[in-house]
C-alpha cells in the first residue's frame, strides 16, 4: 500500500485586521516618542504600562487618564530562553524578563542584554535601549532590549507582590 | 437537587507526536469507540455529544465538531462544543457530566482531541501579535518566571523539577498509551538535561501529542443497570481569573485555591491528603506538581517540594500523582485535561492496569489553562456521593 | 426541572467596522445589561462566553474577554466556541443543577477583523471541501438555487422577506441596516451570487450581546414579566454537502419538537438566518403559521455580528415577553453551513 495518499497540504491563507484600541493609542503615539505612556485605573488607581487591552482586568473597566512612567525598571522574574524559535532573531541564550518600571504597577516582558545570562537576578535595575529614531514605529519594539543600570538591586520586599 | 452521575465508559487512543494513520475523524472515533465498547453500548444509545478542544487554529479547522458529525453519527442529536484553553478536557467533561446531573439528558459522550501535527502547533499557540514586544519565548517562556518565583519563595532545592520529571516518566512505562516510553531517567540523567528555559530542563517539559479521549456518563439508573466498572462524580468545580492584573500571585492563584476548595467542600472532602488516594493532575512543566500541591491544599505552603523530595506523590507513595504519567509524557492539548479526569477515573473504576492504584475509593482529576487562570476539577468515587 | 427566565438583556449598536478591542466592546454591553436587570456583578453565579478564535484570527482570543467581567475574586465562568446562544444553553443547564440561580451571557464577533465569508470556509470538510474555497455566500446560493428549482421557495417570496426584515429594522437601534424596499427595486438589483441578491444576504456586523439568567422567584424579584424558558433544545445534521437535504432542516424539526413549539401558539419568532431563503426553510421546519410574527427586529439580515447574532435573537423575543407584547416567543440561533445546527428556546410570560 506504498503509494496511498497518507497526507495531503491545503495551506490557509486569511488576512486580519488588528485595533489596537482607542486606549492603547496614546501608549503607542508615547513610543513614537520614545515614552512609556501607560494609564491609570480610574476605579482601583493603579498603573498600567503598556496599558495591556485598554482594561484593568481586576476590576472590569476601562483605563482612565494617561500615566507616563519611569524609563528605568526592576526585573521581577525572568527566564534564560535556550530554544531556538520560529522567527527568532536574537542568539540563544537570552533572558526574556517581567521588569516592573519605576512607577508602573504591573511588570511587561522584555529582553535583557548586554550581560551574561548567568548574572541575571531578580531585582537587578534596568534601563531601555532604543532603536535609533528614526527606526521608531508604534510599537514596543522601538525598544531593542533593556540592560542593567548598575544600580544596587532593589529588596525583595519592594517586588514580592508581583510574583 | 442534580442528578446524579458516573462515568461508565473511557477510551483513549495511543498519543504520540503524529498519528498519520488517521484522520481528524479517525482519531476521534478511536477514543469514542473503545469508550462506547467499555460502556456496553453504541452511538445509537447516546443521547448527546459534548466535544471539547484547545484553538481550532491547531489544525486548522474552524468549530471541527460541525464537520465532524458523520464520524460522530450524530445526526439528529445535540451537538455542543466547550473550548476554555488549556483547562478544556476537564472543562468539557464537566459540562458533559451537568448534561446528566441537570436531568436532561441519560447517556451522554464526550470526547477531548488535539491533532498537534496537522498544523504548525509553535506557531498556532502563539501567533504573533503586532504592537508588542515579541519575547518568542514560548509557553516555557511565559511559565519558567512563574517556576522561578515558588522556588525563591518556597526555598526549593534545584533537583525537584527533575524527580517530578523521571517519576513521571517512569510511570508512563506502566501506560500503554502514553506518548513517550523512556524508562531509562535517572535523577542524574535528568539533572544533566539541557536548561530550556532556565530554570527549565527539557527533561522537565511536555511533549507534543496527538491523540483523544472519550468518556461515556450516565444517569443514575442507567448507571446502576451497567453491569461493569463505574467511577461516581461526586463533585465537580471551574474558576477563571484574569490573566494578568497588577498585584496577581501566579504562583497560586486565587482562582486554584477557591476553585479546591469549593471542590472539597462540595465533596464533603476536610483532608485532601488523607481522603484522596490517586491524584491526576496538569503538570505541564514538572515544578507545578509541588506548586499545585500547596495550591490546591494537598501539602501546606511552600512544602509542596518536599512530598516530592520525600516520594509522597511515587505510585507507591501516601498520595500517587500522575501514575498514568500525566502530561509530561502525552500532551495532546484538547484532550490532555480529559485524560487527567479519566485517568482518575480508571483509578477509580480499577481499569488502570498496570499503573492501576491498589483499592482506590476516591480520586481526583485536575486541568488548568491559560495564564494559570482557568481551573476546572473533580472528585469521583467508588461509592455513590 | 427549574424554571427559568431570561430577565434582561443589552446590545452592542451594530457597526461595520471598528477600532475598539474585542474586551473594550464588551465592556459597556455587560455594565448595561446589569444596570438594566438592577444587579451588581457580585450578584452573578455562573458566567458564560460565546465567540469564536478564527473570527479574530487569534488563538484563545476569548481570553481576553474576562477582562471585561471583573474576575476578581474568581468566578465561576466557562466559554464555548459557538454562538452565545449556546453559552445560554449552558447556563440554563447549570441552573437546572441547582449549583447556581443567577447567570450572566453574552455573546461577541468582529466579522470586520477579517474577510468573514472566506473564514467560514474553514468550517467545511478540510480534505475535500474546504481546500476548493467556496465562500459563505456561494454555499448558501446552492441551497437556495435548490430549493428554487424543488419549488420550495420562489425569488420573489425572497425579496419579500428582505423587504419585511429591512422594513422591521428601522425601529431597531442596534441595526447596521434598514430601510424601505419594494419587492419589484428588490428583484431588480444585480446578483451577488446568483440567485442571491445583497440584500438577501446577511448583514455582517461588529457587536455584542449580553443577556441575563435567573431562576424560580430569583427571576420574578428581579423583572416584573421575565421570560420564561419553557422549552430549550438542540440538533445537528451531518454537514456532508452532497449526502443532505438541501430543501429540508431535520435538526430544527427536532429541535422544535423537543422544545414543544408545537404545545400553544407563537406570537413573535426571532430567527436566526442569515439568508432570505433560510428564513422560509426555518418557518416551515418549525411549524410557524401566519400569525407569528418573523423577525419583527430585522434578523441577521440587518445585523449578523457572528457568535453574537443567535444571542440577540433570545435578547429580541424576550423582550417581547417582558414588555408585554406577545405571551409566547420563539428565539432561534443556528450554526453552520445551510443551518446545519439549530437551537430553540420558547419563552413565556406568565
Ligand atoms: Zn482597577
Amino acid at each position: 500500500m506504498s503509494d496511498d495518499v497518507l497526507r495531503i497540504r491545503t495551506p490557509i491563507g486569511i488576512k486580519y485586521q488588528y485595533s489596537a484600541g482607542p486606549r492603547v493609542s496614546s501608549h503607542l503615539i508615547g513610543l513614537m516618542e520614545g515614552r512609556f505612556v501607560g494609564k491609570r485605573c480610574p476605579s482601583c488607581h493603579l498603573v498600567y504600562m503598556p496599558p495591556r487591552n485598554g482594561t484593568c482586568a481586576k476590576c472590569g473597566c476601562l483605563l482612565g487618564e494617561d500615566v507616563e512612567v519611569g524609563q528605568r525598571g526592576t526585573i521581577t522574574t525572568f527566564c534564560v530562553v535556550n530554544v531556538p524559535f520560529l522567527g527568532q532573531t536574537i542568539k540563544i541564550p537570552y533572558v526574556a524578563a517581567t521588569i516592573l518600571l519605576d512607577g508602573a504597577d504591573m511588570g511587561m516582558q522584555h529582553l535583557i542584554q548586554e550581560v551574561e545570562a548567568t548574572e541575571v537576578r531578580m531585582g537587578m535595575r534596568v534601563e531601555p535601549v532604543w532603536r535609533p529614531r528614526e527606526e521608531w514605529q508604534p510599537s514596543m519594539e522601538n525598544v531593542l532590549y533593556f540592560r542593567p543600570t548598575g544600580e544596587p538591586d532593589a529588596p525583595y520586599e519592594s517586588y514580592a507582590g508581583q510574583l | 437537587m442534580a442528578e446524579r452521575c458516573a462515568v461508565i465508559g473511557v477510551g483513549q487512543t495511543q498519543h504520540t507526536s503524529c498519528r498519520a494513520d488517521v484522520s481528524i475523524a479517525g482519531l476521534v472515533r478511536e477514543a469514542v469507540d473503545r469508550a462506547l465498547a467499555s460502556a456496553h453500548m453504541t452511538m445509537a444509545d447516546i443521547d448527546a455529544i459534548v466535544i471539547g478542544k484547545a484553538p481550532d487554529m491547531l489544525e486548522g479547522v474552524m468549530m471541527p465538531e460541525l464537520w465532524l458529525v458523520d464520524a460522530l453519527a450524530a445526526a439528529g442529536k445535540p451537538v455542543f462544543r466547550v473550548h476554555t484553553a488549556g483547562s478544556v478536557g476537564g472543562s468539557t467533561a464537566i459540562v458533559a457530566a451537568q448534561h446528566v446531573t441537570s436531568g436532561v439528558h441519560k447517556r451522554v459522550l464526550t470526547v477531548g482531541f488535539e491533532k498537534q501535527s496537522d498544523g504548525n502547533a509553535m506557531w498556532a499557540l502563539s501567533v504573533p501579535m503586532p504592537f508588542g514586544m515579541p519575547v518568542h519565548a514560548g509557553a516555557g517562556g511565559y511559565f519558567s518566571p512563574i517556576i522561578r518565583s515558588y522556588i525563591k519563595r518556597s526555598g526549593a532545592p534545584a533537583h525537584i523539577g527533575c524527580m517530578v520529571a523521571v517519576k513521571d516518566r517512569t510511570n508512563a512505562c506502566k501506560n500503554p498509551y502514553a506518548h513517550l516510553h523512556e524508562p531509562d531517567w535517572t535523577l542524574e540523567k535528568a539533572m544533566a538535561s539541557p536548561m530550556l528555559w532556565d530554570p527549565v530542563r527539557m527533561v522537565e517539559t511536555c511533549p507534543s501529542s496527538d491523540g483523544a479521549m472519550a468518556l461515556v456518563l450516565a444517569s443514575e439508573d442507567v448507571a446502576d443497570a451497567h453491569d461493569g466498572p463505574k467511577a461516581w462524580v461526586h463533585a465537580t468545580a471551574m474558576r477563571s481569573e484574569p490573566t494578568a492584573f497588577a498585584g496577581r500571585n501566579q504562583v497560586s492563584p486565587k482562582a486554584s485555591e477557591d476553585c479546591a476548595a469549593d471542590l472539597w467542600r462540595k465533596a464533603g472532602i476536610t483532608s485532601p491528603i488523607d481522603e484522596i488516594d490517586a491524584v491526576e493532575m496538569y503538570v505541564p512543566f514538572a515544578w507545578f506538581e509541588p506548586m499545585w500541591l500547596e495550591s490546591l491544599g494537598f501539602a501546606p505552603k511552600d512544602h509542596g517540594w518536599r512530598f516530592v523530595e520525600d516520594g509522597i506523590t511515587e505510585m507507591t507513595g501516601r498520595l500517587p500523582v500522575n501514575c498514568s504519567g500525566g502530561v509530561l509524557s502525552s500532551n495532546p492539548i484538547g484532550a490532555s485535561g480529559m485524560l487527567r479526569f479519566g485517568e482518575a477515573a480508571m483509578q477509580v473504576m480499577g481499569i488502570a492496569g498496570e499503573h492501576q492504584v491498589d483499592s482506590v475509593r476516591k480520586a481526583f482529576g485536575h486541568a488548568y489553562g491559560g495564564g494559570s487562570q482557568f481551573f476546572a476539577m473533580w472528585v469521583v468515587g467508588a461509592n455513590k456521593p | 426541572m427549574r424554571d427559568v427566565a431570561i430577565i434582561a438583556s443589552a446590545q452592542a449598536v451594530n457597526t461595520a467596522t471598528t477600532t475598539a478591542t474585542p474586551v473594550e466592546m464588551l465592556i459597556p454591553v455587560v455594565n448595561q445589561v446589569l444596570a438594566n436587570a438592577g444587579m451588581a456583578r457580585s450578584d452573578i453565579g455562573f458566567w458564560c462566553h460565546g465567540s469564536c478564535d478564527y473570527m479574530t484570527g487569534q488563538p484563545f482570543s476569548f481570553v481576553s474577554a474576562v477582562d471585561a467581567l471583573g474576575a476578581w475574586p474568581p468566578i465561576i465562568e466557562s466559554h464555548v466556541e459557538a454562538d452565545g446562544a449556546f453559552a445560554l444553553y449552558e447556563a440554563w443547564m447549570k441552573i437546572q443543577t441547582g449549583e447556581v440561580d443567577t447567570a450572566l451571557v453574552f455573546g461577541n464577533g468582529r466579522s470586520s477583523s477579517g474577510d468573514i465569508n472566506r473564514i467560514l470556509t474553514l468550517q467545511l470538510d478540510p480534505y475535500v471541501v474546504g481546500p476548493l474555497w467556496p465562500d459563505d455566500r456561494s454555499i448558501a446560493a446552492m441551497q437556495a438555487r435548490a430549493c428554487l428549482e424543488a419549488g420550495v421557495i420562489t425569488e420573489r417570496a425572497m425579496a419579500q422577506i428582505a423587504a419585511r426584515n429591512h422594513h422591521n429594522a428601522l425601529t431597531n437601534p442596534v441595526a447596521l441596516r434598514r430601510g424601505e424596499h419594494s419587492v419589484e427595486q428588490l428583484l431588480a438589483a444585480p446578483l451577488v451570487a446568483s440567485p442571491l441578491r445583497e440584500l438577501d444576504c446577511p448583514a455582517h456586523s461588529d457587536g455584542v450581546t449580553a443577556v441575563i439568567i435567573a431562576a424560580g422567584d430569583r427571576a420574578r424579584s428581579l423583572r416584573a414579566r421575565p421570560a420564561w424558558i419553557r422549552g430549550i433544545d438542540h440538533r445537528i445534521e451531518s454537514q456532508n454537502l452532497g449526502n443532505r437535504s438541501m430543501t429540508t432542516l431535520p435538526s430544527a424539526v427536532i429541535a422544535a419538537q423537543k422544545a414543544g413549539v408545537a404545545n400553544d401558539k407563537i406570537d413573535v419568532a426571532e430567527l436566526h438566518a442569515p439568508y432570505t431563503h433560510q428564513e422560509l426553510l426555518l418557518t416551515a421546519a418549525l411549524g410557524l403559521g401566519e400569525s407569528t410574527s418573523i423577525n419583527p427586529s430585522g434578523g441577521a439580515l440587518c445585523a449578523n455580528p457572528m457568535m453574537s447574532a443567535g444571542l440577540a435573537r433570545f435578547a429580541e423575543a424576550a423582550a417581547r415577553i417582558m414588555d408585554g407584547s406577545a405571551d409566547r416567543a420563539l428565539g432561534h440561533a443556528s450554526s453552520g453551513p445551510w443551518l446545519q445546527q439549530n437551537l430553540v428556546c420558547v419563552l413565556e410570560g406568565e
